[in-house]
C-alpha cells in the first residue's frame, strides 16, 4: 500500500547516486526485499514503472527485486526457523521468545548504469 | 564487431528508509531544543482517533498547551470538528493520495503550527494499520487506538504497528459484551508483539479511562522538557 512512497524514496537516492558518479541514464536498479518487509514486489514494480518513466535519467529502467527470505532466531533454543512458515512461535521450543534475523530488507542494492 | 556495451555496477547497500530514519531524527533534536513534544497517533478508520482526542483535549487544554494536525488523504472535517469542539488549534494536511506521513511531511506541517504556543502536539495519523507503521514522523512516541469492534486479534494480524507503539488504547470499551472481544486476550497479544506497551482501556464517547491517558501524557511532556 506504501508502495508508491517507497519507489519516491528509491528514485531520490538513486538519483543523488548516479549524479555523484556522473552518470546520465541508469539502466537497472536492484532492490534487496525481505519477505515480511511488508512491501510487495509486485506493486513495487508497477509504481516503479509509473514514476520511474517520468524521470529523464530513469526512462525505461528497470527494477530488480532480489527477495531475501525471512528467520526468526529463537532465543531459548539458540535455533533458527523459517518466518513465513511459523510466525513468532519457534517450531523447535515452543517458545515467543523470538526475533527476527532477517527478512525485513527495503534496500537498495546496487544501480546498474 | 561492435565493441561491446560497457556496463558498470554501483553498489548502493542503503537503506530506502535511512534518509527518512535521518530527517526524523532531526526533527526530533529541533523538537527537543523547542521544548515541543509531539505524539503520533495512529488506528485504523472509525477507531474513535477524533472523539478520543477531543475527550483528551477538554481535560488538558487548562494544564498545558496543546495543538493538533490531522493527516488525511482528503477532507478536513477532523480539523474544524477538534477547533469547534475544543477551541485549540488545529491544523489540517493533505498527505496527496498518500497513505502514510513521513518526517519531511510533518516537518512542513509544523511549520503552520506556532511551536513557541505549544507544549504538545499530537499528529493524527491516515487511518491505516499498515503503512504508517513503516516510517519514523520525527514523534518523540507512537501511540495508537485499536477498538472493541475491529477485534482482540489485531495485534497478531498487523504485527509491525503493535510493535513499534509504545501506548495502545484499547477503544470502545462500552460496547465489549456485544462483541466477542476478550480484553485479556487482546491484552497478551498486544504483549507477545511488544511487552514494553502500555496499555490504557478506554471509552471516549462516555471519558471512561481517558484521565489514565492523560495523566501519560502530562508525564510525558513533563520529562521531555525536563529531560
Amino acid at each position: 500500500m506504501h508502495e508508491l512512497g517507497v519507489v519516491f524514496y528509491i528514485i531520490k537516492d538513486v538519483k543523488a547516486v548516479a549524479e555523484e558518479n556522473h552518470v546520465e541514464h541508469v539502466s537497472s536498479v536492484v532492490m534487496d526485499i525481505g519477505e515480511v518487509s511488508t512491501v510487495v514486489p509486485h506493486l513495487l514494480t508497477d509504481c516503479w514503472r509509473w514514476a520511474a518513466d517520468k524521470e529523464e535519467m530513469l526512462k525505461g529502467c528497470e527494477l530488480k527485486i532480489n527477495t531475501i527470505p525471512a528467520v526468526t532466531h529463537c532465543d531459548d533454543c539458540k535455533k533458527e526457523y523459517e518466518t513465513v512458515k511459523f510466525g513468532k512461535t519457534c517450531p523447535h521450543c515452543n517458545s515467543n521468545n523470538t526475533w527476527l534475523l532477517r527478512g525485513n530488507e527495503v534496500e537498495i542494492n546496487s544501480i546498474i548504469v | 564487431m561492435l565493441p561491446m556495451e560497457k556496463v558498470k555496477v554501483i553498489e548502493i547497500k542503503k537503506s530506502v528508509f535511512a534518509e527518512n530514519e535521518k530527517d526524523a531524527d532531526d526533527l526530533r533534536k529541533n523538537l527537543k531544543v523547542k521544548g515541543v513534544y509531539l505524539l503520533n497517533l495512529m488506528s485504523s478508520p472509525g477507531s474513535g482517533k477524533t472523539t478520543t482526542l477531543i475527550q483528551t483535549i477538554n481535560r488538558l487544554k487548562d494544564k498545558i498547551r496543546v495543538a493538533v494536525m490531522e493527516a488525511d488523504i482528503d477532507s478536513d472535517v477532523d480539523a474544524v470538528k477538534i477547533k469547534e469542539a475544543t477551541g485549540i488549534p488545529s491544523i489540517q494536511l493533505h498527505t496527496g493520495g498518500m497513505c502514510h506521513l513521513d518526517a519531511e511531511m510533518t516537518r512542513q506541517g509544523l511549520d503552520n503550527v506556532t511551536l513557541e504556543d505549544a507544549d504538545l502536539v499530537i499528529l493524527e495519523n491516515v487511518g491505516n494499520l499498515v503503512c504508517p507503521a513503516e516510517f519514523d514522523t520525527g514523534a518523540v512516541r507512537n501511540a495508537m487506538i485499536l477498538s472493541v469492534p475491529e477485534g482482540d486479534d489485531k495485534p497478531l494480524k498487523y504485527p509491525l504497528m503493535f510493535s513499534v507503539c509504545d501506548l495502545v488504547l484499547i477503544n470502545k470499551i462500552d460496547v465489549m459484551p456485544y462483541f466477542d472481544f476478550d480484553l485479556e486476550r487482546c491484552k497478551n497479544n498486544i504483549h507477545q508483539r511488544n511487552p514494553k506497551a502500555k496499555i490504557i482501556p478506554i471509552c471516549a464517547k462516555t471519558g471512561e479511562g481517558v484521565d489514565a491517558f492523560v495523566q501519560w501524557l502530562l508525564a510525558e511532556v513533563n520529562a521531555w522538557k525536563n529531560s
